[in-house]
Formats: C-alpha cells, sequence, structure tokens
C-alpha cells in the first residue's frame, strides 16, 4: 500500500477527513519551504501538494501566479525541488504530491523524472496540462515506478469521460470546485454534493475538492461530501503576507490547523448523527 | 478539455455542413474583400534583378490582414455553438481588431486580452478594438506581450467556458485549433495556386511567409505541400540578432518542449521555464510556434530563416518607396527575406512573398527608429 492509500484507510478508519495543503516550492525560497512543510506536516496536514513553479501557470489565478514568479526569480528548479522532498522524506511520512504544468518534466526527462521521484519519496503527481488522453507518455514511466497520476474532474467533465479518466486515474480523484482557474471563486456547495454524489457512484477511489477553499468554514461545509479538501492559494497569501516576519511559520500552522479541528468536528457530528440513528 | 471536445465536434460537423461552407465563402468575399490580388512587384523585382516577386495582397483584406480569415470562420462556429461571448488575446493587434469585427458583424460581446507593452506599441489598433465595442483588458503578468494575453484569454475561457468562445488568432494552442485555423487560413494558399497558375502558366519555385505562431505562412504552405517544386521558407524574427538572446526564433534557436497545449519549438531555459520573446515586430513575438510548422521544420518540407528588425525595417521603407505598398513590421520580415534570396536566383523563377498585413499600425515605431538613424 502507498502512503496516499495508506492515508485514506487510517482517515476512513478515524472517520475523518484528509486535509490536503497545497505550497509552491521556493516561495520564498526553498529552506523556507522546506521549514514549512516540516511544520504543516506537524499541524495535522494529512497530504502535502508542492507545486513546481511554471513561468505560464495558465490555470492558476493571480496568488499562484505570483508565487510561482517568486519562486522562479529566488531559483527555484523541478531538480531542486526534488532535492527538497528527499531531504522532507528523511523526517516524515507524510504523503507528497508534486503539481504543476507539463514542460518542466518534459525537459528533466519522463524516465529520469520518475525515477528520480521514486527515489526521492514522492507519490503522486498532478500535471494540469495533460490530459488523460497525452498521459500516455509520461505515465509509462511514473505508473512503472509506483508514482500514483492523480487526476482533474470538473463540474463541465461529462459523466462518460469521468468514468474513462476514473478507471485509470491513481490515488484519489480531485474534484476542482469551480469552473476556473485556482483561488479565485467561491464554491456551491450544493453543486459540489450534486456532482460528488455522481462520481461516487463511478469510482471507488477518495474524492478531494479543491479550488477556490480558503476559510476553515468552507472546509468544513464540503467535507462531509467529499473525503477531503485542498487548501492552496489561502495558504501561499498568507505566506506571502507574512514572509518578512519571525512568525510566519507559525501564523501558516496556526490558520492550517484550523481548518483541520472545523474538519473534525465535522467528523465528529457526523459520526454522533450516525450513532443516535 | 471536455470545451475543446465540444469544439472539435461542432467544427467536423461545420466542415461537412455545405451550408456553412457558403456561408462563410460569403462573408469571405462579400465582407472580407476576397479574393486578394496576387501582384507582381515589377520595381522590386527589377531592382533586386533575379527572380520574379509576386505578393499575395492579404493587407488588402478587410481589417488590415489575413487575420479576418480565420476570424469569420470561427465566429461562425461561436454562432452556432449558442456562445453569446468571444475572446481573443492579441499580439499586435490585428487579431484583436479581426475579432471585435466579428463580434460586431455577429451582435457578440467581445473581450480582448493584450500585454501592456503591446497596448502601448499598437495604440491605433486598440482605438479601433475599443470603437467596435470590444472590452481590451490589459494583461500585466510575465512580459505583458503576447504569450502572457494568450495566457490570461485561456484562465478567463476556463473561468466562463459554457456561454464563451475562444477565438485563437494563431495555428497554436491546443488542438484542434492548429488545425482549425490552418484550415481557416488555407484561403491564401488555394487562391494563391489558382492565381499565380493563371498569371505565370505554373507553379512559383518559392513561397515566403513570416512566422510568429505561424498561421499566415501555414496558409499559403499547406495547400502547397504536395507539390514537391514549390520550395517553403518561413521567416522567424532574429530581433536585435539571434546571438544577443533578444529575439523569436523558436525554430532556428529553440528546442522541443510543451506550452499552450501543443508540443512545439519554444524559446526555454535548461529546467523548462519558458523565456521571453522579443521583437520589433509584436505579431512576431511568441515564444512556441505552430505545431505544424516545428513537423515541417523536422521533416524538411519547409525550411525556417530569420530576419533581425533592422533588415526588416530596411524591407519596410524598400517595399513603401519601390511599390507603394507599405507593409505591416510582420510582413516585412517576408520581405526582407525575398530581397536577399530574389537576387540569388534566375530571372526565370518565381517567388511569392505573403503580404499578411499592411503596416499603419506601425508608422509610429517606424518614425521613431527613422529618428534614432
Amino acid at each position: 500500500m502507498g502512503r496516499i492509500e495508506k492515508k485514506f484507510h487510517e482517515l476512513k478508519q478515524k472517520n475523518e477527513k484528509a486535509l490536503v495543503v497545497y505550497l509552491t516550492a521556493g516561495d520564498p525560497d526553498l529552506p523556507t519551504t522546506e521549514a514549512l512543510i516540516k511544520a504543516l506536516a506537524a499541524a495535522g496536514v494529512d497530504i502535502l501538494e508542492i507545486g513546481v513553479p511554471f513561468s505560464d501557470p495558465t490555470a492558476d489565478g493571480p496568488i499562484i501566479q505570483a508565487a510561482s514568479r517568486r519562486a522562479l526569480q529566488n531559483g527555484a528548479t523541478l531538480a531542486k525541488i526534488l532535492d527538497l522532498v528527499e531531504s522532507v522524506r528523511k523526517a516524515s511520512e507524510i504523503p507528497i504530491v508534486l503539481f504543476g504544468y507539463y514542460n518542466p518534466v518534459f525537459i528533466y526527462g519522463n524516465e529520469a523524472f520518475a525515477r528520480r521521484a521514486k527515489a526521492a519519496g514522492v507519490d503522486g503527481i498532478l500535471v494540469v496540462d495533460l490530459p488523460p488522453e497525452e498521459a500516455a507518455e509520461l505515465r509509462i514511466y511514473t505508473d512503472r515506478a509506483g508514482i500514483d497520476f492523480i487526476s482533474l474532474l470538473a463540474p463541465t467533465t461529462p459523466d462518460q469521460r469521468t468514468r474513462r479518466i476514473a478507471e485509470k486515474a491513481g490515488g484519489f480523484l480531485y474534484y476542482i470546485s469551480v469552473t476556473g482557474v485556482t483561488g479565485t471563486a467561491k464554491p456551491i456547495v450544493e453543486n459540489i454534493r450534486r456532482d460528488l454524489t455522481k462520481i461516487r457512484k463511478i469510482s471507488i477511489l477518495p474524492v478531494v475538492v479543491g479550488f477556490g477553499i480558503s476559510t476553515p468554514a468552507q472546509a468544513a461545509e464540503i467535507a462531509p461530501h467529499a473525503d477531503g479538501v485542498v487548501v492552496g492559494s489561502a495558504v501561499v497569501s498568507l505566506i506571502e503576507e507574512n514572509t518578512s516576519r519571525d512568525d510566519m511559520i507559525p501564523r501558516v500552522t496556526s490558520f492550517v490547523g484550523a481548518v483541520k479541528s472545523a474538519l473534525k468536528k465535522r467528523s465528529v457530528f457526523k459520526r454522533r448523527a450516525q450513532t443516535t440513528k | 478539455m471536455p470545451a475543446l471536445l465540444e469544439l472539435e465536434t461542432a467544427y467536423r460537423r461545420a466542415q461537412k455542413d455545405k451550408a456553412f461552407k457558403r456561408e462563410l465563402k460569403d462573408y469571405l468575399r462579400l465582407y472580407a474583400g476576397r479574393e486578394t490580388p496576387l501582384y507582381y512587384a515589377a520595381r522590386l523585382t527589377e531592382k533586386l534583378g533575379g527572380a520574379r516577386i509576386y505578393l499575395k495582397r492579404e493587407d488588402l483584406n478587410h481589417t488590415g490582414s489575413h487575420k479576418i480569415n480565420n476570424t469569420l470562420g470561427q465566429a461562425m462556429l461561436a454562432q452556432r455553438m449558442g456562445k453569446k461571448r468571444v475572446i481573443a488575446e492579441t499580439g499586435a493587434g490585428q487579431h484583436g481588431v479581426a475579432t471585435a469585427t466579428v463580434a460586431a458583424l455577429f451582435g457578440m460581446e467581445c473581450r480582448i486580452y493584450m500585454g501592456e507593452e503591446d497596448i502601448r506599441r499598437q495604440a491605433p489598433n486598440v482605438f479601433r478594438m475599443k470603437i467596435l465595442g470590444a472590452e481590451v483588458v490589459p494583461v500585466s503578468s510575465g512580459t505583458a506581450t503576447l504569450k502572457d494575453a494568450m495566457n490570461e484569454a485561456m484562465r478567463q475561457w476556463v473561468s466562463q467556458v459554457r456561454d464563451t468562445f475562444y477565438i485563437i488568432g494563431t495555428t497554436a494552442g491546443p488542438h484542434p485549433y492548429p488545425m482549425m485555423v490552418r484550415n481557416f487560413q488555407s484561403v491564401i494558399g488555394a487562391e494563391a495556386k489558382r492565381q499565380i497558375r493563371k498569371a505565370a502558366g505554373r507553379l512559383p519555385d518559392l513561397l515566403i511567409a513570416c512566422v510568429g505562431g505561424g498561421s499566415n505562412a501555414m496558409g499559403l504552405f499547406y495547400p502547397f505541400r504536395g507539390d514537391p517544386g514549390v520550395a517553403m521558407i518561413g521567416v522567424e524574427a532574429a530581433g536585435k540578432g539571434i546571438g544577443t538572446g533578444l529575439h523569436s526564433a523558436s525554430i532556428s534557436a529553440g528546442s522541443v518542449g510543451v506550452l499552450h497545449g501543443n508540443k512545439t519549438y519554444l524559446l526555454q531555459d535548461a529546467h523548462g521555464q519558458v523565456q521571453d520573446a522579443y521583437s520589433i515586430a509584436a505579431g512576431l513575438d511568441y515564444p512556441g510556434v505552430g505545431p505544424e510548422h516545428s513537423h515541417f521544420a523536422k521533416t524538411g518540407r519547409a525550411t525556417y530563416v530569420n530576419i533581425r528588425d533592422d533588415e526588416a525595417v530596411e524591407a519596410f521603407m524598400t517595399l513603401s518607396r519601390l511599390e507603394g505598398i507599405i507593409p505591416a513590421m510582420e510582413s516585412a520580415h517576408a520581405v526582407a527575406y525575398a530581397m536577399q534570396a530574389a537576387p540569388r536566383l534566375d530571372r526565370d523563377r518565381i517567388i511569392i512573398v505573403n503580404l499578411s498585413g499592411r503596416g499603419d499600425k506601425d508608422a509610429e515605431t517606424i518614425s521613431k527608429t527613422m529618428e534614432g538613424l
């Protein structure tokens, strides 16, 4: 069992929902990212999504665009990010997903990337601009290495396509709660509930919801319908706002801790509701 | 991705539909003013003393460039798909104007994404778009030029995909755009083929066109691809010189990568980050190139060369003074290469240069350059 599968299994036993946190590697710099990751793992984050910055982040809103630009200006590269994962892995078993765009991986070399990522301790990859139809040239290596290929589902994805994607997906399904880019619009819970009910009929993989979740309250509201929630832009902007402060890391972990406890409260509430039935 | 599949289905259906084809043909003829002349540039030919140079006058289209061939086709598709709004990216503003024009014609809302830097250097086209009722949205990310405008248009498209049609202006972007834009632009080559047969009794020896994303070049080249006697030359922008790093010659000086949903030659660093392109011609400074050009380059069906800013400016002036035709700075790159190639060829050889747009928009850039001389 891989780290991602194991994590969802454990959470299910505890009747808890996964908190997935995204941050852009190298923003403000790689040593800070490493310190942040370790602190986040300790603060109860279940799965980490490490953003690999790209010059043309067409799926990202202004917050992550700016973070990517800062990270690139400060010299972040895919090779250095893989070194960072290796270093984190020595201290933590937290599942790690690399989140990014195809070109840096393609230039690194698909085969070399899969080998190095596995050795470093990467558990999954999510390549936002590589649709399933085009993914074979990378997946022949990552599948063989045992790295989960995580797929996105959007509110506009037709059922038949959802089925095709889910059949081949690994790790978990990532449901985009708004049509659009990261961190820009507020998700509508009723639509999420409806779509997730549909997805669950198609796939047994865990489903996490992301793009646009920015508060503990929102996370708690969405969590009952999903297996986990992703918080990204909210964390990235907290890092940016506090970047020059000594207590930046505690501020970030305290926010993340608040989201996690909102998720737990909800789970407890749900369990009680079930037992009284 | 579902939006792209929906678009492909709609396009395939339209391709088979005689009514669609007839309607597009009518718009091209009665609205855009096709066919455009294939003009024998006698004085230019005489001065160069070599091959005979014909100009395919795409600058004479309504809106002043070849871009209208494509925007008419895509706007008709948007109508059929029931989309209320069209969006587009633009560099020089030619595609933006052509999109704003068809949006007005078909009564659709229109939003054009344009880099702030390009808004500054292509002011006349910005006014034209506004007059036509389009909203021009300044893009300040990255280098604030064409690639960034395209990034932003893609973001906006996914945000409003249900009622919005994205009219891409070049043979780049995700499938089916490169194929679709190529097909809409192929009217250029199809006409030129007919016209040169009538004028000279045979096919040309050489086709020359400028290449940014590559839509005017692909439009001219594609109908000739099965004619082995016809050589094709795409002219990229060498900017201040390939050696300076300030250029947009993706094929001549780039490497294979993936950007905007297609695998092609790109200007990028060793880590796969896309680099900034530069050219005096705003319509050429894109760090990628249409994937089909990359294919032609790899198979050798077409050859890709490059022309510097100063060479393009000289060609701009020469064509203006000798033929009374002010070319777009983009097209001036093709003219500049023709000026180098023609003297090396015998007088019975025939060159067709695609004069993809007119140069009114570049008057200010040129006047500044001339002051500096």
